[in-house]
């Protein structure tokens, strides 16, 4: 394509924007509540997955090792879980090393326990991790049947229950913005529609004169594009100012530490950024979807 | 130029338009359309701009078979072609002249040319001087002046008229068909349908007359042939 005509196509697309007035403004409605709904599930399905993800991979296995195995066997054990297939990391923690992470969580009450250091009670532990979370099960059954081991501990019901509603909620998660995104390019669609039927005359005497289909929908391609853009901007105005309050007022609040949400930045900003493109997606599809039906022929 | 071979069309809602027409127009002839509304006279027309699809048979215009042509050369025909309605067609918001550059955009003209070649056949019209009006601040006849001067900017070798003075008063009318014989004597080929017999039997040319989707009737220097 010329310059010329690049030029041409960009200075009408801008024109039709002012020229279809009220239009322009509900096409342009439609558009931004639509990204405000879209925004705010994605943040908050996108932040629930993060959640689960970080309790998901903070699943561990704690193996008991039998308080009458030596030293030379301990060793074994430790050789024998790391040759598991889908064993990511293992970390020796001596029956020390237990009684003293315990008194820490005990807080004060925990003093206590220090009158066991002389004659300490607890197992010697290996704690394992999965590479893949969904591997936890498999794996923890594995280090049962080695010989030495007492027991393993990894809290199952509860990692299996994650899994479960992290499928689910992240299924209608993309289930519902889909669904907020095909109304939208239905709206827009709708409204261009009816700007462009005030000017089918205009389309019909550009076929008449020779006009490609290609050079009579570059002008829409554009007004459409512009249309997304401006829809997008409240959305992204309401997702950085709220993310940015929620991120200050919320995130570092130690009672929640396990439901910490992602930082300001990047994630706000790269949010925003898929709202813009997400809105520059829909407003061009609308609006080459309904010049499409004035083309044939 | 323009040759039709065995052409039908019925349209989808079961109306037949035409019924095996032969027709062969040569470079530089000026045609007159004639016959009673209904009979195919707009369809014939439509074929030759490929408006409307033959249901069956074989149009050759120019040097393209439009029963084989792809869709998206269809605007490459249609720039050889021009066609002035009876309703003018032009748009309102624009002025004459840009009306008439419209046509020279379209077809990625450099902006350069499009000014020279608006002017040229703004007073080719005679309508120089009226280059920044507004089309409803023209006449009727001033009006379809600007959509003939549209159709002949891109130099196109055949002009096609739907009824151009069906809205004019006769004076206006006269006026208008000189403008169309000017194009004819400089080589463009014209196909005209008209109802206007005072026309046809006073600047005789050749006439085809159409009668329930037939050819009736072919003649060179024809007369109109029906009472009105």
């Amino acid at each position: 394509m010329k310059f010329s005509t690049f030029r041409r196509h960009l200075r009408e697309g801008f024109k039709n924007i002012f020229r279809n007035g009220w239009m322009t403004v509900a096409s342009i409605g439609a558009v931004t509540t639509t990204l405000i709904l879209v925004g705010v599930f994605l943040a908050l399905v996108l932040n629930l997955n993060e959640m689960a993800v970080n309790i998901e991979s903070d699943v561990e296995i704690n193996t008991m090792i039998d308080l009458t195995a030596t030293e030379e066997e301990i060793i074994t054990i430790g050789d024998e879980i790391e040759q598991i297939s889908g064993v990511d990391s293992v970390s020796f923690s001596s029956n020390d090393d237990e009684l003293a992470k315990l008194v820490d969580s005990m807080g004060e009450e925990g003093e206590s326990w220090r009158l066991f250091e002389q004659d300490n009670p607890l197992n010697h532990v290996y704690i394992v991790r999965a590479q893949v979370p969904e591997d936890t099960e498999r794996i923890a059954n594995e280090i049962e049947t080695l010989s030495g081991v007492e027991s393993v501990v990894f809290g199952q019901d509860v990692v299996e229950q994650l899994f479960e509603f992290n499928k689910y909620a992240r299924t209608i998660g993309l289930v519902l913005i889909i669904a907020l995104v095909f109304t939208a390019i239905f709206l827009i669609s709708n409204t261009i529609k009816i700007t462009i039927m005030a000017r089918s005359t205009e389309i019909g005497i550009q076929k008449l004169v020779g006009a490609t289909n290609g050079f009579i929908r570059w002008p829409f391609f554009i007004e459409g594009l512009l249309l997304g853009i401006l829809g997008s901007i409240i959305p992204v105005a309401v997702i950085l100012g709220g993310y940015y309050y929620l991120d200050k007022n919320f995130s570092g609040n130690i009672s929640f530490s396990f439901v910490e949400i992602l930082p300001f930045s990047p994630f706000a900003w790269q949010l925003s950024l898929m709202i813009l493109i997400i809105g520059a997606v829909i407003g061009v599809w609308g609006s080459v979807m309904s010049v499409r039906k004035f083309l044939k022929v | 130029m323009i040759l039709m071979n065995d052409i039908y069309k019925t349209y989808a809602n079961g109306v037949t338009a035409l019924n095996g027409v032969n027709v062969d127009i040569k470079q530089g002839e000026f045609v007159y359309i004639v016959g009673p509304s209904g009979a195919g006279k707009s369809t014939f027309i439509k074929l030759i701009f490929r408006e409307v699809k033959p249901t069956n048979g074989k149009i050759v215009v120019g040097d393209m078979d439009l029963s084989k042509i792809k869709e998206r050369k269809v605007p490459y025909l249609r720039r050889n072609i021009g066609v002035v309605y009876q309703d003018f067609k032009l748009l309102p918001k624009l002025s004459v002249y840009e009306n008439i550059a419209f046509a020279l955009e379209v077809i990625e003209e450099p902006p350069k040319n499009i000014r020279n070649r608006v002017m040229e056949v703004l007073e080719q019209v005679g309508l120089k001087n009226k280059a920044r009006f507004l089309p409803n601040e023209l006449s009727g006849g001033e009006q379809q002046r600007v959509s003939i001067a549209r159709a002949i900017v891109n130099k196109a070798k055949i002009v096609i008229a739907d009824e151009p003075t069906g809205n004019l008063d006769p004076e206006t009318s006269w006026e208008i068909m000189k403008v169309f014989e000017e194009i004819n004597a400089s080589g463009t080929t014209i196909i005209m349908a008209t109802h206007s017999k005072e026309i046809v039997n006073t600047i005789k040319k050749r006439v085809i007359a159409i009668e329930d989707g037939l050819i009736v009737r072919d003649e060179h220097r024809g007369d109109y042939g029906y009472e009105i």
